[in-house]
């Protein structure tokens, strides 16, 4: 299975790029797996002596030469380079190691992540390692994306049979200088050694009789058992800490005129109303500005995935085009351009939900909830609200893009902080007019991404103004004012519930009308924006929600656990684009949900966990497909009711629930699947007598499978918990077609004084598949504190941000 | 435009630039010292931070003309002899960052607090880091680094 699950949401940005490339078991498929496009490992020697291990797919060779062909060395601001475009894993005769990271670094912990998975099974020591961003080339290296917490997984079984294969043409090696059986030889530390003669050679003495040995059948070789494991689950620092620290330059932001000789900087100015065009603009002025290059009015493609209309300023460096920016005069044409406003949005929304249930059905209903609802013992109602957020990674967007007029076919270089590099470089050549295979993409260290470079807009402008300004390369930086501004937001909507109680205090009956948004540009979009995958059985697609909006999944918890249940949608179309946002969908279905499932558990008066726990307890027969299984690298898709249980009970029994608290603390629960991982959160808060919220203590239980490195796990969990208290607080506000916030003096990102004391990180030791955690531990953390903040104060938070509803955090 | 000598990590370099511009894009763009972050460019984020004379500066909001013969001191200029000072040392041993992006300035901040407040409480912390935004959300990382990076300074001084 080659795509991602079907009862999970992943955006369409992604599964698009999921699905180009072969996730099959890389080794099987090398060696006959039962898969039609092959695979193939191989080893070389390198110039000079030692060895390099390489996997690559059917006709990659082809692409191979082309990028070696089309592209300069990889990286930028030291040495070059060699290019091995299709290296993992690299050992020279002085004992180095080298490893190539596939997947973009966005702050996930991915480029040491895919180092420990291939040295885990090389036996290397960790301290002769060094890690490399590998060139970008999917052809070659399979999928070269970061995004859907999918990067651990998906590369789970490629890299440790990587690490295993080159351990194994080590180990051959030493038997065969040797003259003993491989059988009698160990590895450790980047060492050979044979017991019995007391012999012993370094990986790097080895590595060029490896390099001339035959790569060994995959059946041969054996994965580590669990108990072997001498990298994974310990606490490992990042591979580019120290030069982080040190201010080495890494970012697509730090590239500079050093990098590429006559780079020009370029700044972009489009309608603070999405869709308006310029109808005239002061360029003659502009253009006699000190510094200024060039200046000139871009058409752009119409599309916001791409290229919209604006202003281009080409200058010697950033300070002249920003300080030419500040002079711009554009009259724009605003006769097509968005008029979205949240407030009339949320007067019709309100309307519509007292209407009843929406007109789409998403999924299957299950039982009669009407029915069911009019004879509970207890009802309950609740109207939820939540607004638009933007993402706003510290990094503001940036991309070097050359655009090179050339016989033997128009060329384009870019160098970006991108999180899916390979659809930015297709993307940015057909919005140029360069064919594919003339265009390279050089990955840089990201950032931040939280999704939103799963969007390719700006790696788009950077192309066209680079083509427009004749064929000269140029570095494009928004200020935080065009990224604010211009962002893929995180959709605001509305939830309106209905639950059922019987007697005995059991939810029977759940009813949810989703009401959020469509593509307002869907008469001139590219593809349909997905917000879960068709009907089951096929037939036509129902109204898509805008990415990252409308509900994840429409067998999304709980509609497999409740007896009666029903879940409609209502969609209004909508401008302002919208986009993946760290657990796109879901991080407001968590609030949504959990907050409504305490709500209920409240009415019946009882305690919220055993409610909770009760309800997995109702698993409805029609289960969710088994789903998963690529590569062994996912758990099955769909909430696992055993799992979401054990993570509950765990972090109820580690917060210390339902025992006496400090004088004024109080505590909410959450849990919620997405990711494929499960995590249950507990918030200890407490609020003063002007609503300020402290929380002072969060507990996150997560079951992901065994986790790789522990401190970059810790870390997404720590900053997802963040990130939660942070949306407390955020909005972007949305009237007449544009965004009113401009920058981070009115969009409150968290700063230190809201971070509590402690996040206490759990992970419980299962023998899963492991998977991602930049996103799973995020959705819960809102719920658990808007339920804390009703444990407090009786109030239940049903509008996001809590400041509108008199709130506020510390 | 106005003729200036920057002295940046004790070496003086001569500059010709616009009187408003500010010392971020002499340090990114004329030096190539790109260690300094663009983050909000209105000293909202910390992104910027560098030292004047030991004290942090928003160097996003300080024109390059108004610091000349001040020392300047970058996060390229902290490490001496390729040694890292114990709050860099504080900041790996901790695995601070997530993306990265905000830590030469997070780093900047902490060096000149424990300077000025060997032994800072939490609160004393949380109020000097307040103008430094991490959007990875490394807060709990940075606090600890910075006790442990007082630590070692004090121990080593005692």
């Amino acid at each position: 299975m080659s795509s991602l699950p079907e009862n999970e949401y992943y955006p369409d940005v992604l599964r698009a790029e999921f699905d180009k490339v072969e996730h099959q078991s890389p080794i099987a498929a090398a060696l006959g797996g039962p898969v039609s496009r092959r695979g193939f490992m191989k080893v070389s020697a390198i110039a000079g002596g030692g060895m390099m291990l390489a996997f690559g797919f059917a006709g990659s060779e082809k692409a191979e030469a082309q990028a070696a062909g089309g592209g300069r060395p990889g990286g930028f601001g030291g040495a070059p380079q060699p290019l091995n475009p299709s290296a993992y894993i690299k050992i020279t005769p002085d004992g180095k190691i080298t490893l190539y990271s596939k997947t973009p670094e966005i702050g996930q912990g991915m480029k040491t992540g895919n180092a420990l998975m291939l040295a885990e099974e090389l036996d290397a020591n960790w301290n002769d390692v060094t890690v490399e961003q590998a060139p970008i080339n999917q052809a070659v290296y399979g999928n070269q994306f970061a995004g859907g917490s999918l990067s651990l997984s998906s590369n789970w079984n490629l890299m440790r049979q990587s690490g295993a294969a080159a351990r194994a043409l080590l180990v051959a090696a030493a038997a065969q200088q040797w003259g003993v059986p491989e059988g009698e030889l160990t590895t450790a530390n980047s060492t050979v050694s044979h017991a019995a003669s007391n012999r012993k050679a370094s990986y790097g003495s080895l590595s060029t009789a490896a390099a001339a040995l035959p790569v060994p059948a995959a059946a041969s070789l054996k994965l580590k058992d669990k108990k072997d494991w001498k990298l994974f689950g310990k606490r490992t620092t990042g591979v580019d800490n120290v030069r982080l620290v040190t201010g080495q330059p890494l970012f697509g932001m730090d590239i500079t005129d050093r990098d590429i000789p006559n780079l020009k900087v370029a700044v972009f100015e489009k309608c603070p109303a999405v869709g308006g065009k310029v109808a005239s603009a002061n360029l003659d002025e502009i253009r006699k500005l000190p510094g200024v290059v060039d200046a000139f009015i871009v058409e752009g493609t119409g599309k916001v995935a791409e290229v919209m209309p604006g202003v281009a300023i080409v200058a010697n460096n950033t300070w002249s085009a920003f300080s030419a920016k500040k002079k711009l005069k554009i009259t724009w044409d605003e006769g097509n351009a968005s008029k979205d406003s949240w407030t009339a949005f949320q007067a019709q929304a309100k309307a519509d939900a007292a209407k009843g249930p929406g007109a789409q059905t998403l999924g299957r209903p299950v039982g009669d909830f009407d029915a069911t609802f009019e004879g509970a013992a207890k009802k309950v109602e609740g109207f939820y609200a939540f607004n638009f957020i933007s993402h706003q990674p510290m990094e503001p967007q940036t991309t070097t893009a050359w655009y090179q007029k050339d016989p033997e076919g128009d060329k384009l270089e870019l160098w970006g902080s991108v999180q899916i590099p390979d659809g930015g470089r297709t993307s940015a050549a057909d919005v140029t007019g360069v064919k594919r295979e003339r265009a390279v993409m050089h990955q840089n260290r990201v950032g931040g991404g939280f999704g939103r470079r799963l969007m390719n807009d700006y790696v788009c402008e950077a192309a066209a103004i680079s083509k427009q300004a004749g064929g000269i390369p140029v570095k494009l930086v928004w200020t935080r004012e065009d990224d604010i501004s211009h962002d893929f937001y995180r959709s605001g909507g509305f939830h309106d519930f209905k639950g059922a109680l019987d007697k005995s205090g059991k939810l029977v009956g759940w009813s949810g009308h989703v009401i959020s948004f469509s593509d307002g540009w869907a008469a001139t979009a590219p593809a349909p924006q997905g917000g879960f995958g068709g009907p089951p059985g096929g037939g036509a697609r129902p109204p898509q929600a805008v990415q990252g909006g409308g509900w994840p999944g429409a067998t999304d918890f709980p509609a497999q656990f409740v007896p009666n249940f029903r879940l409609t949608q209502t969609l209004y179309p909508l401008k302002i684009p919208c986009g993946p946002m760290r657990a796109p969908g879901n991080n407001t279905a968590a609030w949504v949900v959990q907050s409504f499932m305490h709500e209920l558990s409240t009415a019946a008066n009882r305690d919220h966990a055993e409610f909770l726990i009760e309800v997995f307890g109702q698993k409805q027969p029609a289960p969710a497909p088994a789903g998963g299984g690529f590569g062994g690298g996912f758990g099955g898709g769909g909430v696992n009711a055993d799992r979401a249980v054990a993570v509950i009970k765990a972090a109820v029994e580690r917060s210390g629930w339902g025992k006496p608290l400090p004088k004024g603390h109080f505590q909410g629960l959450a849990f919620h699947f997405s990711h494929q991982g499960h995590f249950a959160e507990v918030a200890e808060i407490s609020v003063d007598a002007k609503k300020k919220v402290t929380l002072h203590k969060m507990t996150v239980v997560g079951d992901i499978g065994p986790i790789v490195n522990l401190s970059a796990a810790e870390n997404q969990v720590q900053g997802s918990v963040i990130e939660g208290l942070s949306t407390l607080g955020l909005e972007v506000t949305v009237e007449d077609g544009r965004i009113k916030e401009k920058n981070f003096d009115t969009y409150h990102v968290a700063r230190m004084s809201i971070a509590p004391p402690v996040i206490d990180v759990h992970f419980l030791d299962t023998d899963y598949n492991p998977t991602g955690c930049g996103e799973p531990a995020y959705p819960p953390a809102i719920p658990a504190l808007t339920n804390a903040i009703y444990a407090a104060t009786r109030h239940r938070v049903r509008t996001l941000p809590i400041t509108r509803e008199g709130f506020s955090i510390a | 435009m106005a003729k200036v000598t920057l002295n940046v990590n004790g070496t003086d370099h001569a500059v010709d630039v616009p009187e408003d511009q500010p010392l971020l894009w002499v340090l990114r763009d004329e030096l190539k010292l790109v260690g300094t972050k663009f983050g909000c460019g209105v000293a909202q984020c910390g992104a910027c931070t560098v030292h004047m004379n030991g004290q942090p500066i928003r160097s996003c909001q300080t024109p390059a003309v108004a610091v000349g013969g001040q020392k300047i001191t970058t996060i390229e200029g902290l490490a001496q002899g390729g040694a890292l000072t114990a709050v860099q040392k504080a900041w790996v041993d901790h695995d601070v960052p997530q993306c990265g992006y905000c830590q030469a300035g997070q780093i900047m901040s902490a060096t000149a607090l424990l300077r000025n407040t060997p032994n800072p409480t939490d609160a004393q912390i949380d109020s000097y880091m307040q103008g430094n935004l991490c959007r990875c959300g490394t807060y709990l990382r940075i606090r600890a680094a910075i006790k442990s990076a007082a630590r070692d300074l004090n121990g080593s001084a005692s």
